[in-house]
């Protein structure tokens, strides 16, 4: 009966020139090309792993936000995925929404379906937060394995392989668990085309987060975005005498 | 949203008038199963209902999305060495298989991805704008080897000579074309005898794409020469084969990552169920395998087209002249406008070609408008990308010089823009006759 939950979620894509607003209360998404989070996709890929090896029984995919995300949800069906769910949140608490509501809404999907695994993205290439898997385990008071480079699943139990500082570092977890995938634990696979057609007919049930009994009140209030500031000029230096100076001088070292 | 309720309602008058039709005509004629009438009328309609939308179905679209990222991610940078060394891209072709890209109309009952030719056309064209030569490949195998298979081949011919070419393990070439006759085709001069329980094939093959690197082929030969054209016969022959022999490597223009060589039969002897179609019906199954084929070779020349007018567009934002980015200068707008009009044309003609297929509609004008249009834009926009590009257009570090050389041939091979333009008018005259 095991069940995994995969967070998907929707990003601006990795190679766009991202813009911000006139205004600097976020960047530009009108008519940007949109797609899935690469750790997301490497989240996916993982799952579809683990049930191909007879692991797990069921990958759901699950994405909260407005009607666009459900052609994330359906790239992760062509992945393999065999189902999804949507989370409704759009306007106002779409701009808002951050981990502490998505991590709510995947605790009590974790609880509502089952699961005993949820495995996501160490994090999104927009907010880079990297805070979704960990609180997810903390309101499920559920081990985690984060940073994951290697997952093994024996019996109960999960041996992760994380990357960290210093190295690597392998721990044992009890399962249910919840993991973030990083850079290195697969390579995502292209959906094929037959998957494409299969994944037009697989379920995405729809629901809103007060379905969940979660509320998406945001603690977090963003004042102003901003460019980085350009790169101004370097200056040439004739020797590493002349470079040691020159750092000292304008206070570097 | 507004447009898809148009497309809803303008879907449901047809459905609807289609509909009354159908119900009053079965009233008055017994049909066996009224019902598979209507989704056969609902199916046809999908041809006509989706040029009203301003985007394709949304399993076409993830279609496309998933061929364009393989093709950024693993075509593009490696065409320019593939071009280079004149390398097959063997690991690329077997990858594209595991998607079921290298047989997207055969059934998946026979191993394909059990799409239509839309759904094909788009996969090209997205292949082909990573890498040109890698897209020939997919076009040749799917258009010209499986096509022909799929529509005249025995259930038992279909499991034997499509289902391993499904993977990308094997890919299938086409020999039609002989030193003697290109545009030709009738005046066939490789001959087959029946002797017992084979055919004996002699003769010569020139300009086979796939040649060096494919394991079977539909060839053509003049089994009744007193017959002329309709003298030809198709055959499936195995490669390598006792009696087949391959040319040299032709040193080409473009697609150079393609191998292309003749095909020297000497008493080539196969069986007789290796006949494919009726003894007689070479020359029409091969001008049918030809009219698909264009719409295969259009996208290639679309792809093509596209990646020259990508490095132009990206070139003309960065590269700097009079103080400004040269894509402030009018000469160099109108240049890149006209290259954007000749795709865009083109792709409507080759994507309205498809459908018509799908719909299994007459398509032949189509296709060959759609190839003329497609080939043309090709070399058009590779011609003007390089002058966009300047000095850096004529030197392989940028692909524009590829481009230019890839698209060349998309004119020449599956009939040239000369015979396109005597099929287009041909079909034209027919409409016309009084």
């Amino acid at each position: 009966m095991s069940r995994v939950l995969v967070g998907v979620k929707r990003v601006i894509d990795y190679a766009v020139k991202i813009r911000v607003k006139p205004d600097q209360s976020g960047v530009v998404t009108d008519g940007v090309k949109h797609s899935m989070n690469p750790f997301c996709e490497i989240a996916v890929e993982e799952a579809v792993k683990l049930k191909e090896k007879k692991f797990i029984k069921e990958v759901v995919a699950v994405s909260c936000g407005p009607s666009q995300v459900t052609e994330t949800i359906r790239t992760a069906l062509a992945m393999g995925c065999d189902r999804g769910i949507h989370v409704e949140v759009s306007g106002k608490d779409y701009e808002a929404m951050g981990p502490l509501q998505i991590s709510k809404i995947f605790a009590a999907l974790a609880k509502k379906e089952e699961a005993s695994l949820v495995i996501l993205g160490k994090q999104a290439i927009d907010d880079d937060c990297n805070q979704t898997g960990q609180m997810t385990a903390a309101l499920l008071d559920w081990p985690q394995g984060t940073f994951a480079s290697e997952v093994t699943i024996d019996g109960e139990t999960v041996k992760v392989v994380r990357e960290i500082d210093g190295g690597l570092e392998t721990i044992k977890i009890s399962m249910p668990a919840v993991l973030t995938a990083d850079l290195r634990l697969n390579t995502p696979r292209y959906a094929t085309l037959p998957n494409i057609m299969k994944a037009k007919k697989k379920k995405i049930a729809n629901m809103k987060p007060a379905d969940l009994g979660v509320d998406m009140v945001s603690r977090v209030e963003v004042l102003r975005v901003d460019e980085p500031p350009t790169r101004l000029a370097g200056v040439k230096v004739e020797t590493v005498d002349d470079l040691v100076a020159k750092l000292k001088a304008n206070g570097t070292i | 949203f507004h447009l898809r309720m148009m497309e809803a309602t303008v879907f449901l008058d047809t459905f609807n008038a289609c509909r009354h039709f159908l119900v009053s005509f079965t009233r008055s004629v017994p049909r066996l199963n009224p019902v598979s009438e209507l989704y056969g009328q609902l199916f046809r309609l999908h041809g006509l209902v989706f040029p009203l939308t301003s985007e394709l179905p949304e399993m076409h679209q993830m279609m496309r999305q998933t061929c364009r990222d393989y093709a950024d991610r693993e075509l593009g940078p490696i065409a320019g060495k593939l071009d280079k060394e004149h390398l097959f891209p063997a690991q690329q072709v077997r990858e594209l298989g595991a998607m079921g890209v290298m047989a997207v109309e055969v059934p998946e009952a026979l191993g394909g991805a059990g799409m239509d030719y839309l759904a094909y056309s788009l996969a090209v064209e997205e292949i082909s704008r990573g890498c040109g030569s890698t897209g020939c490949v997919v076009s040749v195998n799917n258009s010209l080897y499986i096509g022909p298979i799929l529509k005249f081949g025995t259930q038992k011919q279909k499991e034997q000579w499509i289902t391993p070419f499904t993977t990308g393990e094997k890919v299938g070439c086409f020999a039609l074309s002989e030193p003697g006759n290109g545009s030709d085709a009738g005046a066939a001069s490789t001959l087959a005898r029946q002797e017992g329980e084979e055919w004996v094939l002699n003769g010569t093959k020139a300009w086979i794409t796939n040649s060096w690197d494919a394991s079977a082929t539909v060839i053509f030969a003049t089994t009744d020469k007193s017959l002329k054209h309709k003298g030809i016969s198709a055959f499936l022959v195995p490669m390598p084969h006792p009696g087949l022999s391959l040319g040299k490597k032709e040193d080409k223009l473009g697609i150079r990552a393609t191998s292309t060589a003749n095909l020297i039969l000497e008493d080539c002897r196969i069986p007789l169920g290796n006949m494919l179609g009726s003894r007689g019906s070479g020359f029409k199954i091969a001008m049918q395998t030809l009219d698909s084929g264009r719409i295969g070779i259009a996208s290639q020349a679309l792809g093509i087209a596209q990646a020259a007018l990508d490095c132009a567009a990206d070139y003309a934002h960065k590269r700097t002249a009079f103080g400004a980015p040269i894509g402030k200068l009018q000469a160099v707008q109108f240049k890149l406008a006209d290259m954007a009009v000749a795709v865009e044309s083109a792709r409507l003609l080759t994507w309205k070609a498809a459908m018509l297929k799908d719909a299994k509609k007459p398509f032949t004008k189509e296709a060959a408008m759609a190839k003329l249009a497609a080939s043309e834009a090709a070399t058009f926009c590779g011609h003007q990308s390089i002058q966009v590009l300047g000095g850096m257009g004529y030197v392989t570090d940028m692909p524009a010089e590829r481009h230019y050389r890839d698209a060349r041939i998309t004119e020449i091979y599956e009939g040239t823009s000369e015979i396109q333009r005597l099929v287009i008018a041909g079909q034209l005259l027919k409409e016309y006759a009084s």
